[in-house]
C-alpha cells in the first residue's frame, strides 16, 4: 500500500486519464486488502507474475516504437490524418487490424502513443475492433466451428460493424465533421 | 527465437550508446523517445495490472462457466455478453467456449453474440485499453459496439436457423 501510494505521487502529474485510472486502482485496492487479506496479495501475485511474463515483449515494442518515432516524424502522422486522409487511414487501420493478430497487451500500449502523436480516437478504434472482432490469422479455427461460410460472413459483417463503431467514435470525439 | 530478440535488444543499446558517443542525432532521439515511451507505459501498467490481479482473483472463472448456455431469448444474449467478461485471451478460447455454449442448447445468435461480446468487452482487455486510450474512449466503443453486435448477431442467427443450417462445431 506504501509502495503503491508512493508511486501515484511520483506520476501526479500525469494527466486526467492517468489520475482516474490510478484512483480506481487505489479504490479497488482498499476494499480487497479490507475484505481479505490472504487474496489481495493472491491478487498482487498474479498482477507481477503477468507483468514479467510480459516483459519481455514490452521491451521489444519499446525498441520498435523508439526507433519508428525517430524515422516517422510525429508530424509526418499528423500530416496523414487531416482532411479526407483521415478516412482511408481509418480503412487501412481496419484491414490491417484484421490481417494481423497482435495481442491487446501489445496492441494498446501501441494505439497510447499513437494518439498522443495526433492519430484520431476513431483510426485507432477501427485498428483496435477489427484487431479483435475480425480474424483473418484465426479463421481456420473458426471455420472449424461455424463452417467456412458462415465463418466468412460473420468475419465480413463484423468487419463492417467495426467501421460503423469507427464512424461514430470519429462523430463522438467531433473528430468527423 | 527468445535469444534473437535479445541480441536485438543488446544491438539497439550499443547503437544508442554509440550514437551518444559521437553525437549521431537520430540515434539520440530513438533515446529520448525509449525514455519519453517508457515513461508513458510506466506509470500506466502497474495499475492496469494489479486491476487484472484484482479481478481475477475476485471473478472466479468457474462459477461463470456455470451459467454458460442459462436462458434463452433475450436472457440467453445477456448471459452472452455477461459471461464473455471475464474471459482472457481472444478467439481462441473463445471459440472452444462457444462450441460449449451449442453443446448446451444456446442458438446460433446467442452464438455469435458471445464470440463478438468475448472480443468485445473481456474485462482485462478493457482495464488495459482504457488505461492507454481513456475511460471515455472504452466506454464510448463499448456503447456503440455491443448493441450492434447484438442485433446483427441475432439477425444473421435467425436467419440461419430459418434456413436450418447446422454449424460443424467440430473443435
Amino acid at each position: 500500500m506504501i509502495i503503491f501510494v508512493s508511486y501515484y505521487t511520483l506520476l501526479y502529474k500525469g494527466g486526467g486519464n492517468v489520475r482516474m485510472l490510478a484512483m480506481l486502482t487505489g479504490v479497488c485496492l482498499f476494499f480487497s486488502l479490507v475484505v481479505d487479506l490472504s487474496r489481495t496479495i493472491q491478487a498482487l501475485r498474479i498482477a507481477l507474475r503477468r507483468f514479467t511474463k510480459l516483459l519481455g515483449e514490452f521491451a521489444l515494442l519499446l525498441v520498435l516504437v523508439s526507433l519508428a518515432l525517430t524515422f516517422v516524424s510525429p508530424q509526418r502522422i499528423t500530416e496523414y490524418m487531416q482532411g479526407p486522409g483521415k478516412l482511408i487511414g481509418a480503412l487501412i487501420a481496419a484491414v490491417v487490424g484484421s490481417l494481423t493478430y497482435v495481442p491487446g497487451f501489445i496492441a494498446y500500449p501501441l494505439a497510447g502513443v499513437l494518439h498522443q502523436q495526433g492519430v484520431p480516437y476513431f483510426v485507432l478504434a477501427a485498428f483496435v475492433t477489427t484487431l479483435m472482432m475480425v480474424g483473418v490469422v484465426t479463421f481456420p479455427i473458426e471455420q472449424r466451428v461455424l463452417g467456412a461460410k458462415v465463418a466468412l460472413v460473420r468475419n465480413l459483417l463484423y468487419f463492417f460493424l467495426a467501421l460503423l463503431t469507427s464512424l461514430a467514435i470519429g462523430i463522438i470525439f467531433k473528430e468527423i465533421p | 527465437m527468445k535469444s534473437k530478440r535479445l541480441w536485438a535488444i543488446v544491438l539497439y543499446f550499443i547503437f544508442l550508446a554509440a550514437s551518444l558517443a559521437t553525437g549521431f542525432k537520430p540515434g539520440i532521439q530513438t533515446g529520448r523517445n525509449l525514455l519519453d515511451f517508457a515513461y508513458q507505459i510506466a506509470r500506466v501498467l502497474p495499475f492496469a495490472f494489479v486491476l487484472i490481479g484484482l479481478f481475477e482473483v475476485w471473478v472466479p472463472k468457474k462459477t461463470v462457466e456455470k451459467h454458460l448456455g442459462t436462458g434463452s431469448g433475450i436472457q440467453g444474449y445477456i448471459w452472452a455478453i455477461v459471461l464473455a467478461g471475464p474471459m482472457v485471451g481472444g478467439l481462441y478460447v473463445a471459440l472452444p467456449m462457444a462450441v460449449t455454449l451449442y453443446k448446451k442448447g444456446a442458438g446460433l445468435g446467442v452464438i455469435l453474440t458471445f464470440i463478438g461480446a468475448s472480443s468485445l468487452c473481456r474485462i482485462p482487455m478493457l482495464i488495459f485499453e482504457a488505461s492507454f486510450l481513456g475511460i471515455p474512449f472504452s466506454l464510448a466503443r463499448l456503447i456503440i459496439a455491443i448493441p450492434l453486435v447484438t442485433v446483427s448477431s441475432a439477425f444473421l442467427g435467425g436467419v440461419l436457423e430459418k434456413r436450418g443450417y447446422q454449424p460443424n462445431m467440430d473443435l
